[in-house]
């Protein structure tokens, strides 16, 4: 740069001004890439619609609350099932083990046990949970489907046996607090859906979980092969997603301020939908977090867009299940695109 | 830290003008030895009590029949199978491989024939998977990308395979490549032996010279090779001893450049050269 031929003041602008813009295209083009330039324009064109329909979207109170907030608990559930489907897994046990832990978190919290300690108890639930699915799976070996479709059954039932069936108040004012309150303008508990972004974000590349997430989903034998310990590493897999299962279930009652067994009934197809509209494989090896956060973006949009337009919601539950099936077909032709190009 | 071992490549150079014959190598310079080697499944024997000794810095063709054997024997030198009686050595001590982990400790690394890479994984990740380089401990363990990524760059570099990067997921890859990678994975993890079935089985002409290259390359660099292939004309090729198995039975153990394919077909076979001699005078 020549700094006699123009004041100062107005190159050092521009040099950080191009390499501001330089950063800014990097970033964006690693999130095309990441994410899918398909699940962005459907986002785009998502957004759109309901901005020109109706007047209350686009508003920071709804930005905030019916998308923020409402996305949480299937976010929370998302992160755990991209683990899973990225190295080769499928949990459909999700939605039962949130249940099961929120009605675990509430039992504690009314036996005088600090809300902390409680919300320990239903992550640890889940934890034993999923490591279930996962020692089932991995020596089991038994098809992930089936085996957390069982597991699916087996948790509600409990949770509806031990409860009675009942919902539970939760004494402790500490959940809906937590539900109301927000920092810095945003809703604690999207705080805490970020959070958990955040921290597998920064875990997933940088650590031998990440690394193996991939391998085991892209060849459990080659892994096998190579020496790394597949069937431990998928009680890890499983296991992290019953415990953010478990803490969707705490969210969930942070809302709520209740505990009841039918706690996020049919959740799953939320949550796989994101997942797979966020570009993760059914055959595993092959997903991104970030893809998941758009993914789970779109579908809370798209819930949020149909109640906005008072549209009966059985409608959600149809919209829900074509962008799942639209996601897939989607994936299947690229794929089948790439290997033939 | 998982320290990376290439082996250096053996001194003073000359020693593929100067190859030890088979027959002349003494038993101290065998890196390897199956002594009685026997496994069945079910009623069928696969191997019948298979006695072999790999000299040092060799490449030994295995070669038979379909059901001859072949597989079995090297699958029960990679620990993938156990054998049902016999011993195996590593420099002259007598090992037990319960898995594939433990012939790897003992020096022995497997090239499959479906080549066992992880497909959305780039040739780096491949190459280090199991092992990865790491800093930091328990809780704080973080793997060395850079580091992993130079030093791929480098092995793949040293055995002359040319992939366009060791960025790029491995099933972009040719097969060649995909072989190339398989086999700097096996070179990187410090073995002294390798094991290959089928090296070449699935590729074109092109990408076959290029890996057998590889292959007596590894040979120059101190290696020791157990080849299996149908392939006689690259048995030749490549090999500098003959294993002819017949039946769960070493036949024989051949000198390569003091045989010929005739010969060796009749072994693989079981109607001797002049039994065939004869047959072809009728």
């Amino acid at each position: 740069m020549n700094a006699d031929s123009a004041p100062l003041g107005t190159n050092r602008l521009y040099a950080s001004f191009t390499a501001a813009s330089q950063t800014l295209t990097r970033w964006g083009k690693r999130t095309v890439h990441d994410v899918g330039a398909g699940l962005l324009i459907a986002l785009v064109i998502e957004i759109a619609v309901f901005w020109i329909l109706s007047p209350n979207f686009f508003t920071f109170r709804n930005m905030t609350d019916g998308i923020g907030r409402g996305m949480v608990v299937i976010g929370l559930m998302a992160i755990g099932e991209t683990i899973v489907i990225i190295s080769g897994g499928f949990d459909l046990s999700v939605g039962s083990v949130s249940a099961a832990g929120a009605i675990t978190a509430a039992a504690l919290s009314n036996a005088g046990v600090p809300f902390l300690v409680a919300i320990l108890g239903a992550l640890a639930l889940g934890l034993a949970i999923g490591t279930f699915n996962g020692a089932v799976t991995g020596y089991g070996r038994i098809n992930p489907l089936i085996t957390t479709l069982g597991t699916l059954s087996i948790v509600r039932g409990f949770a509806h046996l031990l409860t009675g069936g009942r919902e539970q108040i939760i004494d402790d004012r500490f959940y809906l607090d937590m539900g109301i309150n927000t920092t810095l303008g945003l809703p604690n508990i999207v705080w805490v859906l970020l959070a958990c972004f955040a921290v597998l974000g920064f875990i997933i590349p940088r650590y031998r979980f990440g690394r193996y997430m991939y391998a085991i989903g892209s060849n459990d034998r080659a892994s096998r092969l190579a020496g790394v310990r597949v069937n431990r590493w998928r009680l890890v897999f499983f296991g992290v997603s019953g415990m953010m299962a478990g803490l969707a279930g705490v969210v969930t009652s942070f809302r709520l301020g209740t505990a009841a067994p039918n706690f996020n009934f049919g959740s799953e197809l939320a949550v796989i939908t994101a997942v797979i509209l966020g570009g993760a494989s059914l055959q595993g090896g092959r997903g991104r977090l970030l893809g998941t956060f758009f993914g789970l973006v779109f579908i809370q949009i798209l819930r949020n867009g149909l109640v906005l337009l008072s549209i009966r919601s059985f409608w959600q539950q149809i919209a829900i299940g074509s962008s799942l099936i639209a996601a897939v077909l989607y994936d299947e032709s690229r794929r089948s695109k790439l290997s033939r190009g | 830290m998982n320290e990376m071992k290439v082996p250096a490549p053996a001194g003073g150079g000359g020693q593929t003008a100067s190859r030890p014959a088979a027959a002349e190598t003494p038993a101290g310079g065998e890196v390897l030895r199956v002594e009685g080697v026997r496994k069945r499944y079910g009623g069928v024997v696969a191997l019948a009590g298979v006695t072999c000794g790999f000299p040092r810095n060799t490449i030994t063709a295995v070669v038979g029949d379909n059901g001859a054997g072949k597989s079995t024997l090297l699958r029960i030198i990679a620990g993938a199978e156990h054998p049902d009686g016999g011993t195996i050595e590593v420099n002259g001590a007598s090992v037990r491989f319960r898995s594939p982990d433990d012939a790897r400790s003992a020096g022995i690394e497997t090239v499959y024939q479906d080549l066992a890479l992880a497909d959305n994984l780039n040739a780096t990740e491949n190459l280090f998977m199991g092992r990865e380089q790491t800093r930091g401990r328990s809780l704080l363990t973080f793997m060395r990308h850079r580091s992993m990524r130079r030093d791929a760059t480098r092995i793949i570099r040293g055995l002359d395979v040319r992939i366009p990067s060791v960025r790029i997921p491995v099933e972009g890859l040719s097969g060649g490549q995909r072989q190339g990678v398989a086999i700097a994975r096996a070179v990187n993890w410090g073995s002294e032996v390798i094991l290959m079935d089928e090296p070449t089985a699935a590729l074109g002409v092109a990408e076959t010279a290029k890996v057998e290259e590889i292959v007596s390359g590894l040979r120059e660099r101190g290696m020791t090779m157990i080849v299996v292939s149908h392939n006689l004309d690259q048995v030749f090729r490549l090999a500098d001893r003959i294993a002819v198995m017949r039946r769960g039975e070493l036949v024989d153990v051949l000198d390569a450049s003091a045989t010929d394919g005739q010969h060796v077909v009749s072994l693989i076979t079981g109607l001797s050269a002049t039994a065939a001699a004869t047959e072809e005078r009728a």
